[in-house]
């Protein structure tokens, strides 16, 4: 079995939803009892729709939003229980990368020193040392020096992605999580950069949280996927579980409203009815059963268990579907 | 041959910025057959929003369409006046745009929103569209008596647009322009909304342009595709044919671009980015980019040829049959 | 490297603020009031320093047998009561503005800067403490508050400079702390977070810079009350001390003579309105260059 660089047991993220001084407190359950083990030197993807709460759930994991309770453990290590100095320095291993290419650099300030970042902070090293820095890992994302002193409005969003990958990998990280850093990319573009992320994983061994509501990019990237619904995960597995096997019907949904790049290949018409609920007031049981098209009785009660449909693949639904 | 709805000849919109002129649409050509549905596709910047700005005539300062004919049913819109423009937008032309909420007053409920637009139609009064509003609600599957009584922040993505749908083709225009309707929105509203679409435009017979730069959405709705570059169109053909059989490299880049599901074959990405259209390259716009670029490339702008019937590309690698 | 490649060299990298430049200067040439807005506040500081040394008589000595003069090719704009030359007192005067313009504007735009990026990027309760002290401020008509700050502190020129500055800083506080809200939740600041900087390093190098420039174009707009503020403080006697030439206090001077006498109270008065004029102008201007929806 592969070693596993980061688990997470039970992170939930409760926000609290600012209303009236005298009404009760009320919370959006952005991310609600999510345990996953993050293998080593994979590409593991989180799926989900918007508001399933993948977002958060990214950003938790690197502390950027304190959880409200749960465990990360990173090489058997909770940090949870590290202190903001410590916190600091930890951070140097873990890394993120956005989706929106244009507010994820600073407007006003050059390529180099948005690179340069992170080094400035750790080490104590001169300028002249950073700049020799910078000009190697903008060779390994595919850019080249002469573009350290523009800024960041002259590039095309491509490659604002490289040097937001570059400012990622300069402080040598071992896990880097990627918020649908494609998403906002046009398709041809999207290809080159996906390769870049591959090359880049294996020539600086690298652990990734890919996550991105788009499965056929998940399809080409990953190693194992989490569908995530409601701040829940509802199935997870292997790749070829996932896509060959869906188990879920939220899965088996996501996979057929996908529009084929096909013509003669017609999308399938059972797509799921209505629209993701509220995370205030997620449904009672299955969170997913008001838009399930297999819903029993029981499945408004009561909340499903999960269980493990085949070695390494779990699904959260009392019928699933193999 | 089918009548044609919409022919758009030579039709050039420059935008004039401080940077130098913008060269958005560079003398494009295109026919829409009545009932059909068209798809137009391309990627950020290639002039497809800007072309259909142009059909609804709202192109506004600093931009300008220089030269073309746009003729909708017989009638030249460049040249058209404003007065009876707006008695064609809106009832023979209406529009779907990609953020629904920001085409709707965010003040006023839903249902008399809804009413207006078809009051102004019809030149009646709203208190007596009560009825059209709750059966164009009914026709995109709300419920009428909750919808019509909620201000636009209450409703979801998947919501607006089905409103937006209700109100553009509340008038049965002759022509639907949709310009990227679900690309806000997740898949499985975005199925939904497309399903919706596709139900009521073959109910209702109206001629679609549908304007996206999702190569699945347009496989899956339209009949015939036109694919833009840079300002130009550099292919177009019915759906099958353009996916089995493309020409341009450009689309030929594309296709092998998209990921799919169940397809893990390797992906390759177009090099290099869309030009600065202040400084468009020399001939055809793809060249820089391009792996099949010879010399001509760069000094001749490749007419828009047929190859086939129906399939009209615009690239010098088949000159050779037009001579 | 040869100087020329050295140059050249630098204006590559530099070449992405020249070309910023350049389109600031494309709006403002478009921008006809802004144009002669820029004129006046340049004549204005170019008056106030290089003026001193052309002027024909010494701005603070008197000689009683000039007193009351009306305007004349030797006295171009007259004599006071004192038969100072009324000239060479309002050249020698606009230093004195342009001083009080200068460290106004450092004092209250500083002040605003730091207080303001530190409410909005703190938030809670350090957020609600200051921004209550400024809706104190800001409760009361500000050169009603200036005439208190000056009243307690004393006429001087120091004390002029201080009173205007304890008003002044509540408008760029709460312009500072809005951008400060709007930047700390920008994926770039957050994406610095995660590389692990402290919160001064953020606030001071990444935030408080994009903070800077709508105070700067607030400062602008505000130097024309400025010295409206100023010359009424001295005006009322509670500015500037005489002899010093302060407009306001000259305006204040020729007052008893005015019907007789008026050109001691009317041309410091016309340099304080044409002053006021040209910044207004120019605050004008630039918050429609400044305006990103016109930019790109």
């Amino acid at each position: 079995m592969d070693e596993f660089l980061i688990e997470i047991q039970n992170l939930k993220k409760y926000f609290p939803l600012k209303r009236g001084i005298f009404s009760k407190g009320q919370y959006v359950h952005a991310v609600d009892d999510v345990s996953v083990q993050i293998p080593s030197r994979k590409i593991f993807s989180i799926v989900g729709e918007s508001g399933s709460g993948k977002t958060t759930f990214g950003r938790t994991i690197l502390r950027l939003i304190e959880p409200t309770s749960g465990k990360i453990i990173y090489k058997g290590q909770d940090i949870m229980n590290l202190s903001q100095k410590e916190m600091i320095t930890f951070r140097k291993k873990m890394q993120i990368v956005f989706q929106d290419p244009y507010n994820s650099l600073h407007p006003r300030r050059l390529v180099k020193d948005i690179i340069g970042e992170g080094l400035y902070i750790h080490e104590k090293i001169s300028s002249n040392e950073i700049l020799e820095r910078v000009k190697a890992i903008l060779k390994k994302v595919g850019l080249n020096e002469d573009h350290m002193f523009r800024y960041p409005h002259e590039f095309s969003g491509g490659q604002r992605q490289r040097i937001a990958m570059a400012r990622a990998l300069i402080l040598n990280p071992e896990f880097i999580v990627l918020d649908e850093p494609t998403s906002a990319l046009d398709v041809s573009v999207q290809a080159t950069i996906l390769d870049l992320l591959i090359d880049l994983k294996n020539t600086f061994s690298l652990t990734y949280l890919f996550i991105t509501h788009n499965l056929a990019v998940v399809d080409y990237i990953s190693d194992f996927v989490a569908v995530m619904y409601l701040g829940q995960i509802v199935e997870i597995g292997s790749k070829d579980d996932i896509f060959t096997l869906p188990s879920h019907p939220y899965t088996y949904a996501l996979l057929s409203a996908i529009p084929d790049p096909d013509p003669k290949r017609k999308r399938s018409r059972t797509i799921p009815k209505g629209e993701i609920p509220s995370a205030v007031n997620p449904p009672q049981g299955c969170r997913f059963h008001p838009r399930c098209p297999y819903a029993k009785e029981i499945c408004k009660r009561s909340d499903p268990a999960v269980i493990e449909a085949s070695k390494g693949h779990f699904v959260k639904c009392h019928f699933p579907l193999r | 041959m089918k009548d044609a709805i919409l022919t758009v000849k030579n039709l050039k919109v420059v935008f004039h910025t401080y940077r130098g002129t913008v060269h958005a649409l560079d003398r494009i050509n295109f026919t829409v057959l009545k009932n059909e549905r068209f798809g137009i596709i391309g990627e950020t910047g290639c002039g497809k929003s800007v072309t259909s700005l142009a059909i609804m005539r709202l192109i506004e300062q600093p931009g300008e369409i220089v030269e073309g004919e746009i003729v909708f049913d017989g009638k030249d819109l460049v040249k058209t006046q404003e007065s009876i423009l707006n008695t064609i937008r809106g009832r023979e032309i209406s529009m779907i745009f990609q953020e629904p909420l920001s085409s709707l007053n965010p003040v006023m409920k839903v249902g008399f929103q809804i009413g207006e637009s078809i009051a102004k139609i019809k030149n009646t009064s709203i208190k007596s569209c009560r009825q059209e509003v709750f059966e164009a609600l009914k026709a995109v599957d709300l419920d009428p008596t909750r919808v019509s009584n909620l201000y636009p922040h209450e409703l979801s993505g998947g919501m607006a647009q089905r409103i937006m749908i209700a109100m553009a083709l509340s008038s049965n225009p002759k022509l639907l322009i949709a310009d990227e309707p679900t690309s806000a929105l997740d898949v499985t509203i975005q199925a939904q909304i497309m399903n919706l679409l596709d139900d009521l435009v073959s109910k209702m017979n109206n001629t679609v342009i549908l304007i996206t730069h999702d190569l699945g959405v347009a496989a899956q709705f339209c009949d015939k595709i036109m694919i833009m570059y840079a300002g130009t169109v550099v292919e177009q053909a019915k759906t099958e044919e353009l996916f089995d059989n493309p020409l341009h490299p450009y689309t030929k880049g594309l296709l092998k671009a998209i990921p799919k599901v169940g397809n893990r074959d390797k992906l390759t990405g177009i090099p290099g980015s869309v030009p600065d259209l202040v400084n468009p390259p020399s001939g055809c716009r793809f060249h820089p980019r391009c792996p099949y670029a010879m010399k001509i490339c760069s000094v001749e702008k490749p007419p828009l040829t047929e190859m086939n019937p129906g399939h009209l590309v615009a690239c010098h690698l088949y000159g050779d049959k037009n001579g | 490297m040869t100087l020329t490649e050295k140059i050249s060299d630098f204006m590559e990298k530099r070449r992405p603020i020249l070309e910023d430049w350049k389109h600031t200067f494309f709006l403002w040439r478009r921008t006809k009031l802004a144009i002669i807005g820029t004129v006046i506040v340049i004549v204005f500081v170019l008056v106030a320093i290089i003026g001193p040394f052309f002027i024909p008589y010494d701005p603070l000595s008197q000689n009683m047998a000039e007193r009351l003069q009306p305007p004349s090719l030797k006295h171009f704009f007259g004599t006071d009561q004192f038969g100072r030359d009324i000239f060479s007192r309002v050249v020698s005067g606009s230093m004195i503005e342009v001083e009080i313009i200068i460290i106004v504007s450092i004092i209250s735009g500083g002040i605003g800067l730091i207080l303001g990026v530190i409410a909005g990027y703190f938030g809670g309760a350090i957020d609600e403490i200051l921004m209550r002290a400024t809706d104190m401020f800001l409760a009361f008509p500000s050169l009603i508050l200036a005439m208190a700050f000056a009243a307690m502190l004393g006429p001087s020129l120091i004390n002029t400079i201080i009173a205007i500055s304890l008003v002044g800083w509540t408008v760029f506080a709460r312009l500072a702390r809005a951008e400060a809200m709007k930047v700390k939740n920008q994926p770039y600041i957050e994406a610095i977070r995660a590389l692990g900087a402290s919160r001064t390093r953020i606030i001071s190098i990444h935030v408080t810079p994009m903070c800077v420039s709508p105070v700067l174009v607030q400062l602008t707009l505000r130097m024309g009350t400025v010295i409206l503020t100023a010359a009424s403080l001295g005006f009322l006697g509670l500015g500037v001390r005489p002899p010093l030439p302060e407009w306001g206090a000259m305006v204040s001077d020729g007052r008893s003579f005015l019907l007789d006498q008026w050109w001691i109270s009317t041309f410091p008065g016309i340099a304080i309105a044409i002053v006021v004029l040209g910044f207004n102008l120019l605050g004008d201007g630039l918050r429609d260059i400044m305006d990103p929806r016109l930019r790109r």
